[in-house]
């Protein structure tokens, strides 16, 4: 039997369901670079942790937009940071670049500064020496695309 | 990046190429395309071993800036050196005096 109560508990959870989605488009990105991070991992699962990625939400221009990666590693010659590939959501070229560290490189950090064509998720994929890829991705906001037609 | 340190001791380094990192899909005045041009490699090396590299594209700002990280293990010299998609090649070297 439909009660008032109980229509007013099921809008409600479908309610709950469309506010808890904007957290799952954070994988919609993911899934666009699938193919991209797929030939990066060799097929190997992309897991999400480990790995910070600074960027400021907001650019107000795309055509340097400073970051920092931190990956959680010890950085010793049997558990360290193998490469760090930085990927573009809606650039023209997905890879932004890539970054190859070892155990000499200390700390697994690195900052540098990116071209983002318009607003979008940047993903940065880490690959750690035990074969393992981590991720950490990251909206951005940009107000003047770093631009792409005639200037 | 620093002139000395210790032994064992984390050192930042940071580089920053002058370098335009044309995208190619810029037009200029004439509306000629003006072709890909950017630092699509860099590579450094610790008294001779590649401590770090990165192979870059258009996706790099212009006037790439790296900031990186390595460790202080004898005196020597860093070499930095990259090469742009027009072939150009650069180099830098900077020494390093490690104590204890």
């Amino acid at each position: 039997m439909e009660t008032p109560r109980r229509r007013f508990f099921s809008m409600l959870a479908g309610f709950t369901a469309f506010v808890l989605l904007p957290g799952r488009n954070a994988h919609a990105a993911i899934e666009s670079l699938a193919p991209l991070v797929n030939k990066i991992t060799k097929g190997a699962p992309l897991r999400e942790g480990r790995v910070k990625l600074e960027i400021p939400r907001l650019a107000d221009n795309g055509h340097s937009v400073p970051l920092r990666i931190a990956v959680d590693s010890p950085m010793t010659p049997a558990d360290h940071v193998r490469t760090l590939t930085l990927l573009s959501e809606k650039n023209p070229r997905p890879v932004m670049a890539t970054f190859h560290l070892g155990p000499k490189a200390g700390r697994p950090e690195l900052a540098t500064r990116v071209r983002l064509a318009t607003s979008q998720r940047v993903l940065v994929v880490a690959e750690l020496s035990d074969g393992s890829f981590w991720s950490a991705s990251a909206e951005v906001e940009v107000t003047e695309s770093a631009c792409l037609d005639a200037s | 990046m620093p002139r000395e340190a210790k032994r064992g001791e984390v050192i930042e380094i940071r580089i920053a190429i002058q370098h335009p990192m044309e995208t190619g899909f810029r037009f200029d005045l004439m509306g000629r395309s003006i072709p890909k041009n950017v630092v699509n490699s860099l590579v450094v090396r610790y008294n001779g071993a590649e401590i770090f590299s990165a192979e870059m594209g258009s996706g790099i700002a212009a006037n790439p800036y790296l900031q990186f990280y390595t460790v202080a293990e004898a005196s020597g010299a860093l070499v930095f050196e990259w090469v742009d998609d027009s072939g150009e090649r650069g180099s830098e070297r900077a020494t390093i005096a490690v104590n204890g």
